[in-house]
């Protein structure tokens, strides 16, 4: 099927890479930074607060789902904005999801630095920022690990999808809510097709990941 | 730097894994799915106009699984240059994504939520465009015996026996609104039924999927007619009730009161309550399937 290129197969690939990419840049871009805020500050909770991240990260994907679709829905709080049942609304649910693995994984890999870097960095004569800066560089592997990670749920939820997103053909169908249409549908072999780009998806990620935790040592 | 190297190498030989395996296995060995796909294909609304606006309508499970929204879809964007967005959900969820406004349309049937709809001001008016009937479907040897039974029998049949499995939709949908309402006319609170022992399964999906479901467990279940035409190729299950006034089965369209494009909103009623429209949707499938799914009613009082 994707020899003879068939078009919708291609575009609900390239639909899902674009919503996953979106969201795990997004989350990225937001949670890296809170994730460092978190680990070079002390503060009272913190061993609670990283407690409640790493509970998070098996967030059910349908109460991320629902809870987005509460907020988003046209009598919801943020109803005006008319986000529901878009791709934009996808990659909100999926930011919400991916968060606490992003931020805490991002903490593991700063944490699993030891004192050794930042102490260095600060007895050489380097601000905070600069410290923060070289820190970040030297975990970047694992760092990346975790974006992976996040991008890896991301890809392969459904919940969020088929609850925000409504499942529109042309417009928010992704491989998980069309596998599952699919195999409602008994078109078994569009379901098995989409099945494996995602599996494929889902092994560039871990391939990768595992490249890179090679390289770091 | 030769890492990142390899790690390419890797992923395009993944890729290239991957294509291979699509190219070869499952798919050309079933000709008939490769014709289905394909059409669905087609059915893709495959221009996206990134400036029109967007409307959406929530359809019931049938209307979509039977592939009639799909068929009609193209047609109404070509005419009015819009973009429709076709969410499928039991008559239940459409209706609560309406009174929620956030669907501009919705098609469903259930003759008493949808008036209920209408006078709590939700919907503008209650349009009915086409009917059919239910069935009570069942595995072809009959288990419990149900041929020829009127529904009201068939329930208390199914109710007494105790042993042959009911697949209800489970869903809130406008089938299992219908199966309720079976249940009452054979003289049983629902509740009772629900509760009354593992031979009453509730599936809580679509009418495909519960279809599907029914015919691996090779138990009955309410469908409504086009659905289970359409799925019938697939499954192993033939209908063994099939008359009676309180298995009609009626689609009405109606106008979200609070949508944003109210105008919009009115031409897809307008649309599929038109001659043109009306003719295309009692024609629908005959080729196919050999049998009409859907029978046109606009302008009539069902």
């Amino acid at each position: 099927m994707i020899i003879s290129g068939d078009p919708v197969v291609f575009s609900i690939a390239f639909r899902t890479l674009m919503i996953s990419i979106s969201a795990t840049a997004l989350a990225s871009f937001i949670f890296i930074p809170l994730a460092c805020l978190i680990h070079f500050n002390r503060f009272r909770g913190k061993r609670f607060l990283l407690s409640i991240i790493q509970t998070f990260y098996s967030v059910p994907t349908v109460l991320v789902g629902m809870l987005v679709f509460l907020l988003i829905s046209r009598a919801g709080p943020l109803g005006s904005l008319g986000m529901l049942f878009s791709p934009g609304a996808i990659v909100l649910g999926e930011v919400l999801l991916i968060a606490p693995i992003i931020t805490g994984l991002t903490i593991s890999a700063l944490s699993g630095m030891g004192s050794d870097i930042s102490d260095t960095a600060l007895s050489l004569g380097a601000g905070q920022l600069q410290m923060v800066l070289k820190v970040l560089s030297e975990s970047r592997y694992m760092i990346l690990t975790a974006v992976l990670m996040g991008f890896g749920r991301a890809v392969s939820e459904i919940g969020v999808a088929i609850i925000v997103g409504g499942n529109i053909s042309g417009h928010t169908r992704t491989l998980t809510t069309a596998i599952a249409l699919g195999v409602g549908k008994g078109e078994t072999a569009a379901s098995i097709a989409l099945g494996i780009i995602l599996l494929a998806l889902a092994m560039i990620v871990s391939v990768t990941a595992n490249l890179l935790q090679h390289s770091e040592k | 730097m030769l890492r990142y190297v390899y790690a390419g190498m890797l992923i395009a030989a993944v890729l290239s894994i991957a294509c291979a395996g699509q190219s070869d296995p499952s798919a050309e060995s079933i000709p008939e799915q490769i014709t289905e796909i394909s059409e669905d294909a087609g059915s893709e609304p495959v221009p996206p106009r990134e400036s029109a606006i967007r409307l959406r309508v929530a359809t019931t499970t049938s209307l979509y699984d039977t592939g009639l929204w799909s068929y009609l879809e193209p047609m109404f964007e070509d005419e009015y240059s819009v973009e429709l967005d076709v969410l499928y959900a039991g008559t239940g969820k459409a209706l609560e994504w309406g009174r929620r406004g956030d669907v501009d349309v919705i098609t469903v049937h259930s003759r008493s939520r949808e008036e209920q709809f209408v006078e709590e001001g939700y919907g503008l008016a209650r349009v009915p465009f086409a009917y059919n009937y239910f069935l009570i479907v069942g595995p072809p040897d009959d288990p419990a015996g149900l041929a020829e039974m009127t529904p009201d029998e068939a329930a208390a049949t199914l109710m007494n026996s105790g042993e042959a499995v009911f697949v209800s939709r489970g869903d809130d949908s406008g089938t299992h609104g219908k199966e309720k309402a079976i249940w009452a006319a054979a003289g049983y609170e629902y509740e009772d039924v629900r509760t009354s022992g593992d031979w009453y399964v509730e599936g809580g999906s679509g009418m495909g999927p519960t279809l599907v479901m029914a015919n691996e467990m090779n138990a009955y279940t309410l469908s409504d007619m086009g659905t289970f035409i359409a799925y019938k190729s697939d499954l192993n299950l033939e209908p063994v009730v099939d008359q009676g006034d309180v298995l009609l089965n009626v689609y009405s369209v109606l106008q979200v009161t609070s949508t944003r494009n109210p105008e919009m909103a009115a031409n897809l009623v307008e649309f599929l309550t038109s001659e043109t429209v009306q003719e295309l949707i009692g024609n629908y499938g005959v080729n196919e399937y050999g049998i009409q799914l859907f029978t046109p009613c606009a302008g009539l009082d069902m």
